[in-house]
């Protein structure tokens, strides 16, 4: 994590690959023991994911990463739950004994989908661009007439409003 | 969107980055102080002897518990924001203000006696700082608020009740410029309930506010 901080795209992107596998086992786990559907898992993997994301520059990097992240997992998953109404506590532990799972993500295109049609069309375009048809931010800045720079701040404001609209998400 | 796309995504997102708690509070505290000042030079104003230099001793007395607290439990509101949890020794931190509050009531107590106690405790301007402290800390709450919303709370009332007595602290320094109330007693009482009642604020503005 502290490499990917330091602005390590590689790094960071098999960090939270790995963090994906081992929040998928656990949170697979946990909606299993208290009755909740598993479809539900990966839409929480999703959300934590986001939120670490973008959390990441308040983490102190003094401190262990790992209950950092079980934190927002934890929290993830006992909001997603209160929404979802099943309303028992959880509790998570150490994720570091976890193996990321080897079924791999599931194909399932799930809640972020549904928000991101939210979003304004030109944020949606940015997003779908970078995301599913991996596209750099200057080629989708050649596309829809924009700098560079400027789709990088799109990008990352879709981001934040990804998050927000997954709190407020009622399903 | 699956998994490793989002993945993908936020990657590519890396570059960019959202100012730091402590940068967010450099810059939005300041100016809550400025509104607070301003609100009170325009509508309680300094004391009219606080030139005197007893008056002064005094002065920075109440500053130092007031001052005291505004910083511990600001500290103890960022690592709330920053880590998730109090962090090492919460408590400590907590206990400063107060701590300092007793060694100074105790400290009057044995140089002017218990005779009158109650009459110092209750003094002449209580109700009136009851409503003055919690205004004048609004702006800093407020602050405080939206440099924590930024943050990564995970237990937004317990957050929303430091901050609110970081705020209290603020609020009660510029309070305690006008104020002509002198005795311990009188702070611990008063301020006290004051910090009670814009912290309760705060978790309950907490909860609501600070999810995320």
């Amino acid at each position: 994590m502290r490499a990917a901080l330091a602005g390590d795209e590689t790094v960071y992107r098999a960090l939270l690959s790995d963090l994906a596998g081992a929040l998928r086992v656990r949170i697979t786990a946990t909606l299993r023991r208290f009755g909740g559907r598993s479809a539900d898992a990966e839409d929480i993997v999703q959300e934590t994911l986001l939120a670490v994301h973008l959390k990441r520059q308040h983490w102190d990097s003094e401190r262990p990463f790992g209950p950092w992240v079980n934190a927002i997992a934890r929290y993830k998953m006992i909001d997603a739950m209160r929404r979802h109404g099943y309303g028992a506590p959880v509790d998570i532990d150490d994720l570091a004994d976890i193996m990321p799972d080897p079924a791999g993500p599931s194909e399932d295109r799930g809640d972020a989908e549904r928000l991101l049609r939210r979003l304004d069309p030109r944020a949606q375009r940015i997003v779908r661009a970078v995301a599913i048809e991996e596209r750099t931010a200057a080629e989708v800045g050649a596309e829809l007439d924009m700098t560079e720079g400027a789709v990088r701040v799109a990008l990352h404001r879709a981001l934040k409003a990804l998050a927000v609209l997954y709190r407020k998400d009622e399903p | 969107m699956r998994t490793d796309e989002l993945v993908r995504l936020l990657a590519r997102d890396l570059a960019v980055r959202d100012a730091s708690i402590n940068a967010g509070v450099a810059r939005s505290l300041p100016w809550a102080m400025v509104v607070t000042g301003l609100v009170f030079v325009l509508t309680l104003g300094l004391r009219a002897d606080i030139a005197d230099r007893p008056v002064m001793a005094v002065v920075a007395m109440k500053l130092v518990v007031t001052c005291s607290l505004a910083a511990t439990s600001l500290f103890l509101a960022l690592r709330l924001a920053r880590s998730m949890d109090f962090g090492p020794r919460p408590g400590v931190w907590l206990a400063v203000a107060p701590l300092l509050l007793t060694v100074l009531v105790g400290g009057e107590l044995a140089h002017a006696g218990i005779a009158g106690w109650s009459d110092r405790m209750v003094g002449a301007n209580g109700w009136f700082c009851l409503g003055a402290v919690p205004l004048l800390s609004l702006p800093p709450l407020a602050a405080l608020f939206r440099v924590l919303r930024s943050g990564a709370v995970t237990r937004p009332m317990l957050a929303g009740f430091v901050a609110g007595l970081a705020a209290t602290g603020i609020g009660a320094s510029i309070y305690a410029l006008h104020c002509t109330d002198d005795s311990p007693l009188f702070l611990a009482l008063w301020y006290g309930i004051a910090a009670l009642i814009v912290s309760a604020g705060g978790a309950i503005a907490g909860r609501a506010l600070l999810r995320w």
